[in-house]
């Protein structure tokens, strides 16, 4: 178990000495600082700070679920939670191109449904661009959708899937995490995806206090 | 020298900082100065509507000052923007903006919606507090926190956080916000006159002050993940 991490808020310098700049921190006069409100992290003397709270910022890779906002011709525009809106181009949604477009393309995706999607690339100068044409990836077709904030993430997967991993065995649920915060969640019946979602809230909203994984494996066990 | 409401000349008022109290913003502040009460909401960084106000290289703040109809003792104030609520919106967007890191996220708009809901003498300053902590709370990345106070002049006396009345009888009314992490003076306005040297003592005040609610707003901040450690005995 893990001990209490010191919370760091933006403006004042770490005073540490012989620290380099990690994640999350920038450096200003010779000094180290935390933008954001988090939590200290060193590791062999690297200073990292870990966010409470932020925004998704899409990373190429990066497995999200998303939904999908509108169509045209030729895509689909989809909220990933992030600041950007996203782009499925329809030559990345479907295995086999499409000749020509002679059907409208919510006949396949309409507005409201949801992916599992790839973001294929982004550069800040263009909006992220979605690929479904792999295994694994597609659209949703039954389950419960929970979202939290997106920095929580790695710690509701837990090390090496640990804490997810938990979950999903002792609920019998498969979960399906993105890295924009978005959850979905598929059970037997419709109480287990719910109390999958309590607890994932929980883990969110206690991600900071240590013995996370201890509470939820009792809770789990009393349910 | 006692001050009408029984204050010292360099005390603030009772404040009070609070984080965290609107479940749908992204960020949420509400502050009280004495009687001046405030609340904050920040959106964002999100999709800039209309889309042509985007930046290539940053993110755009806007801030948005408003006072409650009911914020006045006097006549119902219109809930339009003002032409002073207007001038007000700019400054505060201004002084918030020397913080906000923006060009993490280029090509996005970042919203502070500001509401006064009692007006009680140096509403700005008050929303400046809530709007900063605020921003904090949403996980957007700042150089500081801002800290503002206001200072004035009173019977010939420097004072600290001036109220409704001492801003309607004194001598001058002084609104500063800094960085005070940094040292960096983001918002100075004046009305009414100082000489030099009053203004030199009455920006030493206003520190003063400013170092006070500066460890306020860091112990609100605070709060909101303490709670939940004391919850567990940590």
């Amino acid at each position: 178990m893990s001990s209490k991490k010191e919370l760091i808020l933006p403006g004042m310098p770490i005073e540490k000495k012989g620290l380099k700049p990690g994640n999350n921190v920038y450096v200003e006069g010779g000094k180290i600082y935390s933008p954001i409100i988090g939590l200290l992290d060193i590791k062999n003397n690297v200073v990292n700070v870990i966010p409470l709270k932020g925004s998704y910022i899409p990373r190429v890779g990066d497995k999200v679920i998303g939904i999908i906002t509108n169509y045209s011709l030729y895509s689909w525009s989809v909220d990933i939670r992030s600041p950007y809106e996203a782009v499925l181009m329809a030559a990345a949604a479907f295995k086999k191109p499409l000749s020509r477009p002679t059907v409208p393309l919510n006949r396949f995706l309409d507005i409201g449904d949801v992916i599992v999607a790839k973001v294929k690339s982004f550069d800040l100068l263009s909006s992220p661009s979605l690929a479904i044409n792999e295994r694994g990836y597609g659209k949703v077709e039954r389950g419960t959708l929970v979202e939290i904030t997106p920095v929580k993430v790695p710690r509701l997967i837990g090390k090496k899937g640990s804490l997810i991993n938990l979950i999903k065995k002792k609920l019998n649920v498969d979960m399906v995490i993105g890295q924009n915060g978005r959850i979905i969640v598929v059970g037997k019946d419709k109480e287990a995806e719910l109390k999958a979602a309590e607890i994932i809230y929980r883990v969110e909203r206690e991600a900071h206090v240590p013995g996370l994984t201890d509470r939820i494996s009792k809770m789990l066990e009393e349910w | 020298m006692r001050r009408r409401d029984g204050r010292a000349p360099d005390q603030l008022r009772p404040m009070k900082f609070e984080v965290g109290i609107l479940k749908n913003a992204d960020g949420s502040a509400y502050v009280e100065m004495g009687l001046t009460k405030v609340i904050a909401a920040v959106y964002g960084p999100k999709e800039p509507h209309p889309r042509h106000i985007l930046m290539p290289d940053r993110a755009v703040l806007r801030a948005r000052y408003h006072m409650a109809p009911f914020s006045v003792t006097e006549e119902r104030k219109s809930p339009a923007p003002s032409r002073r609520e207007i001038e007000l919106s700019k400054v505060i967007k201004e002084a918030l903006s020397a913080a906000v890191l923006l060009k993490q996220f280029p090509r996005t708009v970042i919203d502070v919606y500001i509401e006064v809901l009692n007006a009680y003498g140096s509403t700005r300053v008050a929303s400046i507090n809530a709007a900063s902590l605020a921003l904090a709370d949403a996980g957007i990345p700042m150089r500081d926190l801002v800290a503002a106070v206001s200072v004035g002049k009173m019977g010939g006396e420097l004072i600290l956080d001036v109220d409704d009345y001492e801003d309607k009888y004194g001598e001058a009314d002084v609104p500063i916000a800094m960085m005070p992490g940094r040292g960096e003076i983001t918002l100075l306005q004046m009305d009414g006159l100082l000489t030099p040297e009053e203004f030199i003592r009455a920006l030493e005040l206003a520190k003063k002050g400013i170092m006070e609610v500066y460890e306020l707003q860091r112990k609100a901040l605070r709060e909101k993940y303490e709670a939940i450690w004391r919850e567990y005995g940590f």
